[in-house]
């Protein structure tokens, strides 16, 4: 797609705005009273659902390019992994806030009592240096390293859906559609790995 | 000096006299519609089928949950996993005719039509804790009657042991059968003297109205000091054994969800800790509520476990 400079950033702001509805429509049904009979857990299930969706969404646009041929996907990469590090921060957070009401006492007897919350802080963990090092400064600070520490979003990907099927009581019906998207898209990784690396040896 | 001398009011803004005389009526009824539409009111409803029914004994004077958020927030997994799907799904079940099969170990078996039963059982009121495995509870006014109280006219023999309870198994109106998330039909088991304790409950209503399909119509069993899977919904056989049932989430999870499975904070689920509970109903910044053992209801029940690890019997 050739367009202008314009048109880009026009598009970027429908893409920022469209991937903030998900928060104002949650925010919208709170302060309406419309979350149902446990507010925090819709509030809670649900920014945690956005931020594993936009971290898909991230790890779509490089197959989308390698598919299409197309450059445009990778303009919209830093804005999609940004968004799942905003969602999974207000999931954190009400978490922390909300559920625990921000005992420590709450804290040090339920989280390392359940696995399923070790994997999600582990996950946060993991996407903070990503998010901390997001600006094209960082980037071009950080050089070949950039893209190496970058791909720890991999890893928070499958932590993240060790968290999913960890917390599921019995039916796992969502996590395995994520479980396997995000197969697919790091499959196709490795892949497109395996062939580079043999295109190196058959030279 | 501004002096008017007409009348500025129109004969049209004047109200009519009738109207005028029937304010005090438009008033009640205002009121009362807001009444019936805003607050669901905690307790029982002024015309509900039950709204007579007495207050039984160990009935607490506790904040009673939105009849609402009971009604929208269950787990049953028959119909749906999601809590509120089986609101409207199971609108599609039955509950008349309906009757029980009785079974086992007893002197009376037989199939028992649900309107014989109830006969025979007077229902009263009863505001009981119920705390779900999943860390949340909520405060209810069920309408029913004690187990024991039936169980006993079915005369079981020295060799009863245990009652097994199943639900329904039809998935043509329950559609989360048609899904093998859990062994259907969905089985739950007491030990006798669980099951002739005064505090448990056959249920058929809440709210002093008919129970709503979701949360269990037309009976199911209400044991306030297990966590909720134990109190099985839409039962329609009832088995008297001499050992000791398989239910339907030990039998999924055995390590997870015991035959007993009575509320301890002190015995976390492998995944999670059971410390605290979520009080539905409460602002989003209220705190969780210390969970009690036995649910509270320690006083009426530890007795019966005395002797028992309760961290090897959970």
């Amino acid at each position: 797609m050739s367009l202008g400079k314009k048109s880009w950033a026009a598009i970027k702001i429908i893409v920022f705005l469209l991937s903030l509805t998900p928060f104002a429509l949650l925010v919208n049904d709170g302060l309406n009273d419309q979350l149902g009979a446990n507010p925090i857990e819709t509030l809670h299930f649900g920014f945690g659902d956005w931020a594993l969706r936009f971290l898909c969404i991230g790890l779509a646009l490089t197959p989308i390019k390698t598919i299409t041929g197309q450059g445009w996907p990778i303009r919209f990469r830093r804005m999609m992994g940004l968004f799942a590090f905003f969602y999974a921060s207000l999931h954190l957070l009400v978490f922390i806030v909300l559920d625990l009401s921000l005992s420590w006492e709450a804290f040090k007897d339920e989280v390392p009592k359940s696995p399923y919350i070790l994997m999600g802080l582990l996950t946060y963990l993991l996407l903070v240096p990503l998010a901390a090092t997001s600006t094209q400064k960082m980037q071009k600070r950080l050089g070949r390293s950039w893209i190496k520490l970058h791909r720890l979003v991999y890893a928070a990907g499958l932590t993240a859906l060790v968290h999913y099927f960890w917390l599921v009581k019995k039916d796992y019906t969502e996590p395995l559609i994520y479980a396997v998207a995000i197969s697919i898209l790091l499959g196709m990784r490795i892949i497109v790995y395996c062939k580079r690396t043999a295109k190196l040896f058959s030279l | 000096m501004l002096i008017k001398t007409k009348s500025n009011i129109l004969s049209s803004e004047i109200t009519d006299r009738a109207v005028f005389e029937s304010r005090r009526e438009f008033i009640k009824t205002a009121t009362a519609l807001s009444a019936g539409f805003m607050l669901p009111s905690p307790g029982q409803a002024a015309t509900g089928k039950y709204a007579d029914a007495p207050v039984g004994p160990y009935s607490a004077k506790l904040q009673v949950t939105d009849r609402e958020d009971v009604a929208n927030y269950t787990n049953y997994y028959e119909f749906s996993t999601n809590k509120t799907d089986s609101t409207v799904l199971a609108k599609a079940l039955k509950t008349a005719p309906w009757t029980v099969e009785v079974t086992g170990e007893v002197e009376k078996p037989g199939v028992y039509n649900l309107e014989d039963i109830l006969k025979d059982n007077p229902v009263q009121e009863r505001i009981y804790r119920f705390r779900c495995v999943e860390a949340w509870s909520m405060v209810v006014p069920w309408i029913g009657f004690p187990l024991g109280d039936m169980l006993k006219r079915f005369k079981p023999t020295s060799k009863a042991k245990f009652v097994e309870f199943t639900t329904l198994n039809n998935p043509e109106i329950m559609v989360g059968q048609r899904s093998g998330v859990l062994d259907w039909p969905y089985v739950e088991g007491l030990r006798i003297d669980e099951a002739m304790h005064p505090l448990t409950m056959m249920v058929t209503g809440m709210y002093g109205d008919e129970l709503p399909n979701q949360n269990g119509a037309p009976l199911r069993l209400i044991v306030p000091w297990k966590y909720g899977f134990k109190s099985i919904k839409a039962i329609v056989k009832i088995r008297f054994t001499e050992t000791m049932p398989e239910t339907a989430w030990h039998k999924s999870a055995p390590g997870e969800y015991g035959f007993y499975a009575n509320v301890n904070p002190e015995v976390p689920h492998p995944r999670w800790s059971q410390s605290r509970e979520r009080v539905l109903g409460g602002s989003i910044f209220t705190p969780k509520r210390e969970t009690e053992k036995f649910n509270g209801y320690g006083e009426e029940v530890a007795a019966l476990y005395s002797g028992m690890d309760l961290k090897q019997y959970f």
